[in-house]
């Protein structure tokens, strides 16, 4: 309201200026009206009926209407209407049923003119004919409209709108017979004023009540609806059947539309609860308003454009016991503040985003990157030359795609899949999933999982066949600790054959190995329970040594290859293939390789245990036991769990987090977890992988995930004969009667567990179909499908 | 499972609900298991209500298929048919909304857990000693994996339910003294703090027990059989005749009193009908010639507000024994008062402001999807009810017979209409009528048979069912408009 930006327009000889402004009722207001010559206003309300006039800088009271000792109820207006032919005469609907008329050019002080009662109920609307002096129409909460000659005691005719109250009743402004009405029950209905035995036309618009309808002040078939269902509809009703042109969602039910003058396209509504704005729409662009006020304190009551000829009044009366104008250039515009540039990417990595033409123009005249791989394809927008929002609505669209055959997010999909999350015991679970991240080519991964196994499981729980694989991988981590001079230089040029090779042997060496550890296993089991601890006596001084070294060792490692830990190795690898010249996907292993090798430092950190466990292996176990408890190593697997989501992997750290479980939970923080558990989750919607994203909400401890599958657990089931669904029982319907889900074996309805065929679609109770697919491969129903059943 | 468990239970129910209903044949029925040396408790009320008599009630078992219907989806939903469900069938168009609507306020979506929801049930009816909603919640509570400990008393509960209890006492007995600041209070209590979409879950479940406790009083619901007062494991009596009569012997004395008062005033009460249809169309015919000035019109208002508070029965009789209930009551001495005598000033409630239709469905479907949707349609269903009948005559047009029962009860919460004349309620609802609709809905404890007997004696059951719905629903809509008007204020 401080700007004071002036608005001054030249309407056929008149001038209109002004501000925003506002000026502070007595009381509430329940509706306003404009006299015709644009310089007065007048507010109604449960206990206010004055009229204002509209200087330039503020609001100047000018008559009370309210006069007399005692209120009446006559008086508590729920709407009021000035007549826009006649500039002494108004009319009010109160809520007691009566209508008002009233004449300013009374010389008493009592303005009174007319009363009629005859409807039972609160009048919601009144209306005067645009262009008929003496003719004026009511809309009552009793259902009826009455139509009121001003020249005669009681109504011309009445219409019945055989249905609930009436909301609203509005005169087309075009068509001389004809007005709208609408009703609670959510239909409109179009009258001829001529024939008040039955509407000429009805249609059902909104779900529940038709709060207000206006007539378009130019095309003469269109009229704006709002209702209760928080929807503004356009229809055009010169068609046979009415047509839905716009439809504009709002936040609130819808109290009041008013087409704005001189602009095709555009309505101001105002809502009925919890919303104070009001808004200014292009129908054409319902998502966003075109303009808002938020001057108000409570809902708006009462709107009107200020004079019919002028775009950029506004008059708005409020609960909040005011009266405003507003000037559309200060009104607040939501566009401006929307941010016209949108970025996303695909799930296969392709890359699209939408900005501002301009913008995109003064890019791609660079074109710096046009030797790239990628491949920008432009969509553009046809502008329309009458589009008021042309500047801000042509924005030009860019997708890149990814190098087609790159099989960019394989690895996620399959590891998901096949993953062991839970049932197992650690070890296993652990093994199980170095496994796949090895077959997957991921050895960083996998190393982590074998590492983990390590950290957290006593060895002499393991099954045999499961400890040679590890003793193997143990030996060859082994060996490379001692070698560790070699280890730089071997790694670059090692192709994956020789890496094979490599892994050949070293299962050759383990086995040899294998026996004797066995032995010194059972071995030191045997001792354990005798209660004597000599072997760790024993093994003491030996071991500190070496394990003091290791953890000097590791700083050292860790902070020079910081640097190469940032790069991504893992988790999208797509966007290396942006930056990078075209790797294949050998090199893409190599690269994931190469910081393994040289150890970053979530490998360095766990190596170091790994090592001192395996290099001397009966040692190992007992230093473990009793000196390094798994506590021990959790800041280091938090730290690895970080890395990894740092990374993008966020894959292995939800996965590790599951299966370590309580081990590692109270490490980290609540939070984190659970925003790990929800990129992951959506990650895996987003490759519908929908089975896994279920196991690990299930497996998931964190609440917030967990309650994700305690939301619509409904199922909704359709009739298998009349296609309806079945709403009130899954195995009735209640249409045809008939029992939608019977056996194929049993043929007894199916209350619970239902298992169908996609091919032939016949099924039954879920005991039943295994049993007899046990037995035969042929459909139970005799149809001859070959069914099957995993 | 929920669906496996109702099916399962179907087939054991019914027989449960014969026995409810067929105690003449419990002596015969009996004798096989008997021999087996089971102790089987035996049902002690006479059909779902102590005030309508069994024969007048459906049987189960002959009831339509949109009956059937009915039954079977509350036997869906709560794996039982209770006694409720039993009498409202006399309206099955009701009750299949009222059925949707509370299946869908306990079990379906919706912000507060499900043992929060029966607690809040319990609460609510424990506000008005019935102990017959509480039973049946306490069993659903402890179903649904309610903490057992809770039930002794609401400061067992945690403390967000016990900050509930104040809206809860205010609501259920003088809802015109709900303000913002309550709302504030209860949104605004750190680590206790309801949200808004809770508040109104809970608001709603609080004025649907309420209103429920209101038709269980006025129709004299039974316990069930598995409450308490449900049953006996007195043997079977040695005389004759049934158990059920000895224990309730007194009980049907009762009803051959009122037999016989109505025998002898036949004539009489065949004139009340005469009567009330006559100024009915008196009313309809000179509501035009007769103009009633503003200032009478307005003080018919007061007078009738006055008026309601004189209205109240002399007999203080038989107030329900509320042993395990009384654990929920924090203040007993908090009730009903009356709002006219009220010593503050509590301006009236004018429906044109704020009326269900616009405003609060607005903010209930804005809090609580769909649920602002199932409300609506059960007040259309309850107010828009008729089927053209009073007594024994046909085709009567009840619409303002049935406005002025529901305007009454709003007018003694305080609520006006300002398009109504209330002098009508004073012509169309007689003395013992406003005592019955008064004490349902302010004071349902107290309602006794005889208060039951006494208005509209010419009248069928179905139509004393009838108007108690109306009163439930009018009593609901008043205490929501009451405290979504706060919810309101305290959001603009």
């Amino acid at each position: 309201m401080e700007k004071m930006s002036r608005v001054t327009t030249a309407l056929g000889g008149s001038v209109l200026t002004g501000r925003t402004m506002h000026c502070h009722l007595d009381a509430p207001a329940n509706a306003i009206s404009v006299c015709r010559d644009a310089a007065q206003v007048v507010v109604a309300g449960r206990s206010i009926f004055k009229i204002y006039a509209i200087e330039e800088e503020q609001f100047v009271e000018k008559l009370n209407l309210r006069v007399g000792r005692k209120p009446s109820l006559n008086l508590s207006c729920a709407d009021v209407v000035w007549h826009q032919m006649d500039e002494n005469l108004l009319a009010t609907a109160a809520t007691n049923g009566v209508v008002v008329t009233w004449n300013l050019g009374r010389p008493s002080r009592n303005k009174q003119d007319q009363l009629f009662t005859e409807h039972k109920r609160t009048v919601n609307k009144v209306c005067f004919h645009p262009t008929e002096a003496h003719v004026l129409l009511s809309g009552s909460q009793d259902g009826f409209m009455k139509c009121f000659d001003l020249r005669r005691k009681d109504s011309v005719s009445t219409f019945s709108g055989q249905s609930e109250s009436v909301r609203d009743v509005q005169f087309s402004i075009r068509d001389y017979f004809t007005f709208a009405s609408t009703f609670e029950n959510g239909n409109v209905q179009l009258w001829d004023i001529r024939r008040p035995d039955r509407c000429e036309r009805m249609f059902t618009a909104h779900n529940g009540p038709v709060f207000c309808c206006d007539w378009h002040p130019e095309d003469r078939g269109w009229l704006a609806t709002g209702g209760r269902d928080k929807m503004v509809k356009v229809w055009d009703m010169t068609t046979h059947r009415a047509k839905e042109m716009h439809c504009v969602q709002t936040i609130a039910s819808v109290a009041r539309v008013k087409w704005r003058p001189e602009c095709r396209h555009h309505l101001a509504t105002c809502s009925m609860m919890v919303d104070h704005n009001i808004y200014v729409w292009d129908v054409r662009r319902p998502f966003v308003p075109a303009a808002m006020f938020e001057e108000h304190r409570d809902v708006t009551t009462g709107i009107a454009w200020r004079h019919p000829h002028d775009p950029s009044f506004l008059l708005s009366g409020s609960k909040d016991s005011s009266l405003c104008q507003h000037l559309f250039r200060d009104a607040s515009q939501p566009v401006e503040r929307a941010n016209p540039e949108g970025l996303c990417y695909g799930l296969f990595g392709d890359l699209a985003f939408a900005a501002k033409e301009s913008l995109v123009a003064a890019e791609s005249g660079r074109k710096p990157y046009t030797g790239d791989r990628r491949h920008p394809i432009f969509f553009k927008r046809k502008l329309d030359p009458a589009e008021p929002f042309a500047g801000l609505a042509s924005s030009a669209l860019s997708v890149f795609e990814t190098e087609p055959g790159g099989s960019a997010m394989r690895w996620f999909v399959d590891t998901a899949e096949r993953y062991a999350l839970a049932g197992r015991p650690l070890a296993e679970l652990c093994d199980h999933n170095a496994k796949v991240a090895r077959e997957l080519g991921r050895n960083q991964v996998a190393q982590t999982w074998t590492m983990l196994r390590t950290i957290y499981c006593s060895p002499g729980l393991l099954p045999t066949a499961n400890l040679s694989h590890s003793v193997g991988k143990g030996g060859s981590c082994g060996l490379q600790l001692m070698n560790s001079f070699n280890l730089k230089d071997m790694a670059p040029g090692l192709g994956s054959e020789t890496r094979l090779d490599r892994s050949k042997g070293d299962a050759r060496s383990d086995t040899v190995l294998l026996d004797s550890s066995a032995t010194l296993i059972t071995n030191e089991d045997n001792e354990e329970t005798e209660g004597s601890d000599v072997p760790a006596d024993y093994l003491l001084g030996d071991v500190e040594g070496e394990d003091d070294e290791l953890y000097l060792l590791d700083p050292e490692h860790t902070h020079p290859e910081e640097p190469e830990c940032v790069l991504p190795q893992e988790a999208f690898p797509l966007r290396h293939e942006i930056v990078d010249t075209p790797p294949g996907p050998e090199h893409l292993q190599d690269k994931a390789d190469s910081p393994h090798v040289s150890g970053s430092e979530a490998d360095v950190a766990s190596l170091a245990p790994m090592d001192s466990s395996f290099s001397l292996l009966s040692v190992s176990h007992a230093l473990y036991d009793s000196r390094l408890p798994p506590d021990f190593f959790s800041v280091l697997v938090r730290d690895m769990l970080h890395f990894y989501a740092e990374q993008g992997d966020v894959q292995m750290a939800v996965s590790v987090l599951i299966v370590l479980g309580e081990r590692v939970r109270k490490d980290i923080d609540e939070q984190t977890q659970e925003h790990w558990y929800t990129s992951y989750i959506d990650l895996l919607q987003r490759f519908r992988l929908w089975n896994v994203s279920n196991e690990v909400v299930k497996l998931s401890t964190s609440r917030a995930v967990s309650c994700l599958n305690q939301a619509s657990t409904t199922l909704h089931v359709n009739c298998s004969h009349c296609k309806r669904p079945m709403s009130s029982r899954g195995w009735v319907c209640d249409r045809c009667h008939r029992c939608a889900s019977m056996c194929a074996v049993c043929h007894h309805v199916v209350k619970g567990l239902f298992v169908w065929c996609q091919g032939c679609s016949h099924g039954g109770h879920l005991q039943h179909i295994m049993k007899w697919l046990e037995g035969s491969s042929h459909c139970p129903a005799g149809c001859g499908h070959l069914c099957e059943y995993s | 499972m929920r669906l496996a468990t109702a099916a399962s239970e179907a087939y054991t129910t019914p027989l449960a609900v014969s026995e409810l209903l067929g105690c003449k044949q419990c002596a015969a029925g009996r004798d096989q298991d008997e021999e087996l040396g089971i102790r089987i408790p035996r049902p002690l009320g006479q059909g779902p209500s102590r005030f309508i008599p069994e024969k007048e009630i459906l049987q189960v078992g002959s009831e339509d298929a949109q009956m059937h219907a009915l039954f079977a989806d509350s036997f869906a939903a709560l794996g039982r048919l209770d006694n409720i469900t039993l009498v409202m069938v006399f309206h099955p168009q009701y009750l299949e909304s009222f059925l949707k609507t509370q299946h869908y306020l306990l079990q379906m979506d919706g912000p507060l857990p499900l043992h929060y929801r029966h607690y809040i049930g319990i609460m609510a009816a424990a506000r008005h000693q019935c102990s017959y909603l509480v039973n049946l919640h306490v069993n659903d509570f402890l179903h649904v994996g309610g903490d057992p400990k809770w039930l002794n008393g609401l400061e067992n509960a945690p403390q967000k339910l016990q900050n509930l209890g104040e809206l809860n006492k205010v609501l259920a007995h003088r809802p015109w003294l709900i303000t913002k600041e309550h709302i504030e209070g209860l949104l605004k209590a750190e680590e206790h703090s309801w949200s808004l979409a809770e508040l109104v879950h809970a608001v709603v479940l609080l004025t649907h027990y309420h209103s429920l406790a209101s038709f269980t009083f006025g129709c004299g619901i039974s316990p069930e059989i598995h409450c308490d007062g449900g049953h006996t494991f007195r043997p079977p009596s040695v005389s004759n005749y049934c158990i059920c009569d000895i224990t309730n012997g007194n009980h049907s004395v009762d009803e051959m009193q009122v037999n016989s008062a109505e025998n002898v005033s036949v004539s009489d009460s065949f004139f009340e009908v005469e009567a009330l249809m006559e100024k009915m169309r008196q009313l309809q015919e000179c509501r035009d010639e007769e103009e009633a000035s503003q200032e009478e019109m307005a003080s018919r208002f007061e007078i009738e507000k006055r008026e309601s508070m004189f209205v109240f029965s002399s007999d203080d009789e038989e107030v329900t024994p509320a042993r395990d209930v009384s654990r929920h009551f924090e203040d007993t001495s908090y009730g009903y008062k009356d709002f006219s005598r009220h010593g503050m000033h509590v301006p009236t409630f004018r429906v044109q402001d704020y009326c269900w239709e616009d405003h609060g469905y607005s903010l209930v479907n804005r809090l609580y999807p769909d649920v602002g949707q199932l409300i609506d349609e059960k007040f259309h269903i309850a107010y828009n009810l008729t089927y053209n009948t009073m007594a024994m005559h046909k085709d009567v047009d009840t619409s303002m017979l049935r406005r002025a029962i529901w305007n009454y009860i709003h007018c003694m919460f305080g609520i006006r209409y300002d398009d109504y004349d209330y002098g009508e309620i004073n012509q169309l609802l007689d003395r013992s009528f406003k005592v019955y609709i008064k004490t349902v809905v302010c004071t349902p404890e107290k309602v006794t048979k005889r208060m039951y007997d006494s208005f509209w004696r010419q009248f069928k059951h179905s139509e004393k069912v009838h108007v108690n719905l109306l009163l439930i629903e009018a009593r609901m809509q008043a205490e929501l408009l009451y405290a979504l008007r706060a919810i309101t204020r305290y959001m603009t």
